[in-house]
């Protein structure tokens, strides 16, 4: 063997050349090499960055117009009789609504536009949501009866599509909840001012609606929901987690005991979010008895899922920091538990930190293990009374709306599903950029 | 030690709002099941909590089955108070519901909803079908010159000339979902019974059942596409090709009359009236069941039922018929029946 190779390697190499400028076939060969493997590299770049640009300009282009929306200002005369009789029915705000058809008539022959329909068909122009806010007000505001109260009502999802361009008239032509003689009224009342588009509050502060009125579903009550869920977390997973890396780091034995309870943490980071969706249906709801859809159980079941992130990142920053300290401190008397606490633990303090709060950034994201504990469904609660009621009434959380939402019939959901993209990103992006801020600014490197 | 002080409260501060939580009773009422029946049930829900003193209820999806399985789990502050389906529940749930203690289950129908076949707007015309023409594009067997031989066609031109010259791509919804259900029973049945094939199978030896079975298997070489999730991910499907023909319910229809041209069955056009007089043949009513053991432990759940099916909410001019529910002409009985809570037998 030894001898053929000897005989062979001289004859299968290329014949060198004699002079140093003069670049030789092998060098060729090495450098076109590398040339390649530059060019490849810029083409994974590339393609990265395609996908990320095509992402964001599709999520832009179909998000954005979730933050304006379009509402009528109409003067509604409170009466006392109106009121009162509309208070002592069943569906109190069918009555709300007579009143409001009422006034949007009045409306159109004060402003000189003139049409045949009547007003149930008219008020189709306005979100159906309008009776409720005039009824809130009204029970909010006793003081106001007798007189006229300006409001500003949303207007239906299909206008407000028309002016955002989503909804054409040709579109109408089957539709039976507008038609186009509707569109030459709101065009009309947009000419005189009464029809204005502005930025849309109610998206960024209100709760979910039904599916009959699209235009008034926000995402407010769900970013609550998500607070209280990262509060739990941050509260149970951080401690929880730093307390099991110190002790495996700092003082468990090494011994097989330990390996099998580290492998298994490495391996329960890799279990899939959906396996602890189900552990927590099992254990905190049908086992515990803690309420359905509460932000409490959503995030214990997250921290069960954040928890290996952070003993990680936690042993990993606990490891980076240099034994001669320990030893120094050890040194000088004192014992282990104040050189852990005293010197170790503030100096591996802004590697937990950003490990925490990637963990967190990963648990906002989640919406499978929610699916099972009642999380994801219409959940149209108001915000919670106090922080009590914030652990434990039902609510919802951004990724499990915007999934929710993108579920819907009405094409004015799939518009609000992108803006909640949109505002779920910019979360993302800070808890992100403070992490590296943090990493920067604090991390000592030894 | 500061940290050790934070860590102890915070865990401390955990636990007893972890404690307390299982001790505070439940206030609003928990819904789950159809998605069909989803956005009435959130219509309502909505209006229940604009216009009563009670909170808004919380309405889950995840299809009638999976919902009915969760309603019959036992009775209790953990389990929930109303079932949405859009079929009638089972023998077989009814069993499993009284195994676990939920023996008195009120049956509310709240209207009859319409199933539609749409495609692409600028897509081939398809504009009437039959359940024939159904059942010859997607039945695992057909009958082809008076023999019972496995699905051959590729275009629904070659199971009815008339039809356009388009591939058969049917997206249709999966087994989990009760309009499955209906499809199988309205339109591949009916189809199977009409071209003739179900006489073919009894004739050949087959019992009635066996038979009947053999009629609602779809074909299983791609051509018929079960879609397991919503309305959604159908409408995404058929966007994306030209030929696909998807089955909806009319209330998703309406919502998307720009994207989708619906087709009219047995020469009958989809509509709330055609489908309130019976003409239009496929439609299945829609229903939610209510735990009596829950009325009186949980706030609002009978005012919940009974505003459901109110006249100014499930009436015909109420915003669950705006909305493409086809209210019942019975509603007056079902009202009298929830007042009474009268239970199944």
């Amino acid at each position: 063997m030894t001898d053929v190779t000897l005989t062979t390697t001289p004859a299968s190499e290329p014949a060198r050349s004699k002079s140093l400028l003069e670049i030789d076939e092998r060098t060729k060969k090495r450098n076109a090499a590398e040339t390649r493997f530059k060019f490849y590299g810029i083409g994974a770049i590339g393609i990265g960055v395609f996908f990320l640009v095509a992402l964001l300009v599709s999520i832009l282009s179909n998000g954005l117009s979730a933050f304006t929306q379009t509402s009528i200002s109409l003067p509604v005369p409170l009466v006392q009789s109106e009121i009162e009789a509309a208070e002592k029915s069943i569906v109190k705000t069918s009555k709300y609504r007579d009143i409001i058809g009422a006034v949007l008539i009045e409306k159109l022959k004060t402003a000189g536009v003139s049409t045949d329909m009547d007003s149930k068909k008219l008020l189709q122009i306005m979100s159906s949501g309008a009776p409720g806010a005039l009824r809130e007000f009204v029970l909010a505001n006793p003081d106001a009866i007798g007189t006229t109260v300006p409001f500003d009502f949303l207007t239906s999802s299909r206008v407000d599509g028309y002016f955002k361009g989503r909804v054409t008239r040709a579109a109408l032509a089957e539709d039976k909840n507008l038609d186009s003689a509707h569109l030459d009224i709101v065009d009309q009342l947009k000419e005189q001012g009464s029809v204005t588009s502005g930025f849309n509050w109610q998206f960024i502060f209100g709760s979910d609606a039904s599916d009959s009125r699209p235009e008034q579903a926000g995402i407010g009550v769900a970013m609550v929901g998500s607070f209280y869920m990262m509060l739990v977390v941050l509260c149970l997973a951080l401690p929880i987690g730093v307390a099991a890396s110190i002790y495996l780091e700092e003082f468990a034995p090494k011994n097989r005991l330990t390996d099998v309870i580290e492998v298994n943490i490495s391996n329960l980071a890799a279990v899939p979010s959906i396996v602890f969706g189900i552990l927590g249906l099992a254990a905190f709801i049908q086992f515990a008895h803690l309420p359905q859809s509460a932000p409490l159980v959503g995030g214990l079941v997250l921290t069960l899922m954040t928890l290996p992130t952070i003993i990680i990142s936690t042993r990993a920053s606990l490891q980076s920091v240099p034994p001669s300290i320990r030893d120094a401190a050890l040194g000088i008397g004192a014992s282990k538990m104040q050189s852990v606490f005293h010197h170790v633990l503030p100096l591996a303090m802004p590697g937990i930190l950003t490990g925490t709060i990637i963990g967190l950034a990963q648990a906002l994201g989640e919406t499978a293990p929610l699916l099972l504990i009642g999380m994801v469904g219409f959940i149209a609660s108001e915000y919670p009374s106090g922080v009590f009621e914030g652990f434990l009434s039902p609510n919802s959380a951004m990724p499990a709306q915007i999934y929710e939402w993108a579920k819907r019939a009405d094409p004015a959901f799939y518009e609000r599903a992108w803006g909640g993209i949109i505002i779920l990103l910019l979360f993302l992006m800070t808890m992100n950029i403070v992490a590296i801020i943090l990493r920067r600014r604090f991390e000592r490197r030894w | 030690m500061k940290f050790k002080t934070l860590v102890s409260a915070a865990a401390l501060a955990v636990a007893a709002t972890a404690v307390s939580g299982a001790a505070q009773a439940r206030d609003q009422i928990q819904v789950a099941g159809s998605s069909t029946v989803l956005p009435y049930a959130s219509i309502v829900a909505e209006a229940f909590g604009e216009n009563t003193d009670f909170p808004t209820p919380v309405v889950e999806s995840g299809g009638s089955s999976a919902g009915l399985k969760k309603f019959c789990t036992g009775v209790g502050e953990n389990t929930i108070d109303v079932a949405n389906a859009s079929r009638a529940i089972r023998e077989k749930e009814i069993k499993a519901c009284a195994e676990n203690g939920v023996t008195d289950i009120i049956e509310v129908r709240i209207g009859y909803d319409g199933i539609v076949f749409a495609s692409q707007k600028d897509g081939p015309a398809f504009t009437a079908f039959t359940p024939s023409d159904w059942y010859n594009a997607l039945g695992a067997k057909v009958l082809k010159d008076g023999e019972l031989v496995a699905n051959p066609y590729g275009t629904w031109a070659e199971a009815n000339a008339d039809l356009p010259d388009a591939e058969i791509a049917a997206f249709i919804p999966g087994t989990k979902h009760g309009t499955r259900e209906v499809f199988e029973e309205k339109v591949l049945l009916q189809g199977c019974e009409d071209t003739g094939a179900m006489k073919a199978m009894v004739d050949s030896g087959m019992s009635e059942d066996d038979a009947e079975g053999a009629c609602m298997s779809v074909r299983t070489d791609g051509k018929s596409v079960d879609i397991d999730g919503d309305y959604t991910e159908t409408l995404a499907r058929i966007d994306a090709n030209q030929n696909g023909v998807g089955v909806f319910g009319l209330a998703f229809y309406e919502n998307n009359t720009d994207k989708l041209k619906v087709a009219t069955m047995s020469g009958v056009a989809p509509s709330t009236e055609t489908i309130s007089t019976g003409e239009y043949p496929v439609s299945r009513p829609l229903f939610f069941y209510v735990k009596k053991a829950h009325i009186g432990v949980i706030p609002g759940l009978k005012e919940y039922a009974q505003f459901f099916i109110s006249d100014e909410l499930a009436g015909s001019d109420g915003p669950l018929a705006q909305y493409g529910l086809v209210s019942d002409p019975e509603l007056a009985a079902t009202q009298d029946a929830v007042a009474n809570e009268a239970t199944m037998n």
